[in-house]
């Protein structure tokens, strides 16, 4: 079974990933900001990364520039904010993000990018 | 299941939806056949299916009969819907109708059509896989038909807009940021995309809009709800416009097995379906 890393400090959008990821087959840990998934990453070793862009403590670019500085191999990460523009996006990708979900998302959206990143 | 009891009003629409159009409504969108036709309900100040009926029947232009059977049409679709079947499209189809149109010394021009392409996606996708290997075909050009008797969804084909949601869904954001443009909170299609397709409204009871033969017909999702008897005239006109050494797409759970005998299943790969030379 695939596991997935769901990083956003929205209470709300964790449990609505967590239903969409589980429908999936996937099992699903949480954390709620960028420092807190980082530690994470040091025990864990998960799939994915759903990652929020806004957090308090550590946004999730920071986190994504620190977990690919300090990882060889790191889990594949899918950006999910409400950052929508074009700027926001490569940004994201020019920092090694492998995919990018503009909220508001669906089941539909969600299951297409994990398929597109290879963990589904 | 409870069992649906069709008012005389249901009846009438889902008879004009399959006099139309072949379309059979499955039992859970006949369910929800009042909530389909709320928008169109809406749009004429009409309160009830009994009242649009009634309207439908006054009215000698026929277009609240078009609008009512556009909304009762599933338009469900999505950007490299079954990802597998595009990656064959681009590794193996594609270059292997070149191969045959080059043996046969035609120019290096492909012909695909997209019959019930919805809202364009699948079109849009083909258009997106060629531009994308553009080094690989450097002259050959492709042109794409695309075709569907949805008003609607033909419009917002054209229109080359997809609304945020649908934009992202089966496409990777890096095709995303290649071949769309922000607009607002939309995303429209590329001119070098949009450019490839033609779309056209068109019924695939009696097409009128293909010309001469296809390399690749993609008749994905469309036919599920067809009876057997329409399936196999439908089965005998895309045969007419599909060329020699040609194939046809179909949707997962769809088949020409037991239709026709214009076309054969692939051996090696599923929902592709291979012309028979007429003997
Ligand atoms: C479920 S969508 C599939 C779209 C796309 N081919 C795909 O697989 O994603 C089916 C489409 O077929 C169209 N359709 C249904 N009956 C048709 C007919 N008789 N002629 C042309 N299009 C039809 C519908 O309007 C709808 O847009
Ligand atoms: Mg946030």
């Amino acid at each position: 079974m695939k596991n997935c890393l769901v990083v956003d400090d929205s209470k709300v959008i964790r449990k609505v990933a967590r239903h969409i990821l589980e429908s999936l087959d996937i099992t699903v840990s949480e954390a709620c900001d960028g420092r807190e998934a980082l530690s994470q990453c040091q025990s864990g070793n998960h799939d994915v990364v759903l990652l929020d862009w806004n957090m308090p403590v550590m946004s999730g670019m920071e986190f994504l520039q620190q977990l690919t500085a300090t990882h060889s191999s790191r889990p594949k990460v899918i950006f999910c904010t409400t950052e929508n523009g074009l700027g926001h996006i490569k940004a994201a990708l020019d920092a090694g993000a492998d995919e990018y979900v503009m909220k508001p998302f669906d089941r539909d959206t969600l299951e297409s990018k994990l398929q597109i990143v290879g963990v589904l | 299941m409870k069992e649906i009891i069709l008012t005389p009003a249901m009846r009438m629409l889902t008879e004009l939806l399959e006099q139309r159009t072949g379309q059979i409504l499955s039992e859970n969108r006949l369910w929800r056949i009042e909530t389909s036709l709320g928008p169109v309900l809406r749009a004429h100040g009409l309160k009830t299916l009994d009242a649009l009926a009634d309207a439908i029947r006054a009215d000698a232009s026929g277009a609240m009969g078009t609008q009512a059977v556009d909304a009762l049409l599933n338009n469900e679709t999505s950007f490299f819907r079954d990802a597998h079947i595009f990656a064959l499209i681009g590794d193996q189809l594609i270059p292997a109708a070149m191969r045959h149109a080059e043996a046969l010394g035609r120019e290096k021009q492909l012909r695909i059509w997209c019959a019930g392409c919805s809202t364009g996606q699948e079109a849009f996708s083909i258009g997106m896989l060629f531009q994308n290997n553009r080094a690989r075909w450097p002259d050959w050009r492709i042109e794409i038909l695309a075709t569907d008797i949805s008003h609607t969804a033909i419009a917002r084909a054209r229109s080359g807009v997809i609304p945020q949601m649908e934009a992202q869904r089966g496409l990777p954001v890096s095709d995303m940021l290649r071949w769309m443009e922000p607009e607002g909170d939309d995303w429209r299609i590329s001119p070098a995309v949009r450019g490839m397709i033609d779309f056209r409204i068109d019924n695939l009871v009696a097409p009128q809009a293909p010309t001469g033969t296809y390399d690749l017909i993609l008749c994905r999702n469309v036919l599920l709800y067809f009876t057997a008897e329409r399936k196999r005239a439908l089965f005998s006109a895309l045969a007419r416009y599909c060329a020699s050494g040609g194939a046809l797409l179909l949707g997962a759970g769809e088949t020409t097995i037991g239709l026709t005998t214009d076309f054969t299943a692939s051996p090696e790969h599923r929902g592709v379906y291979r012309r028979v030379d007429p003997a």
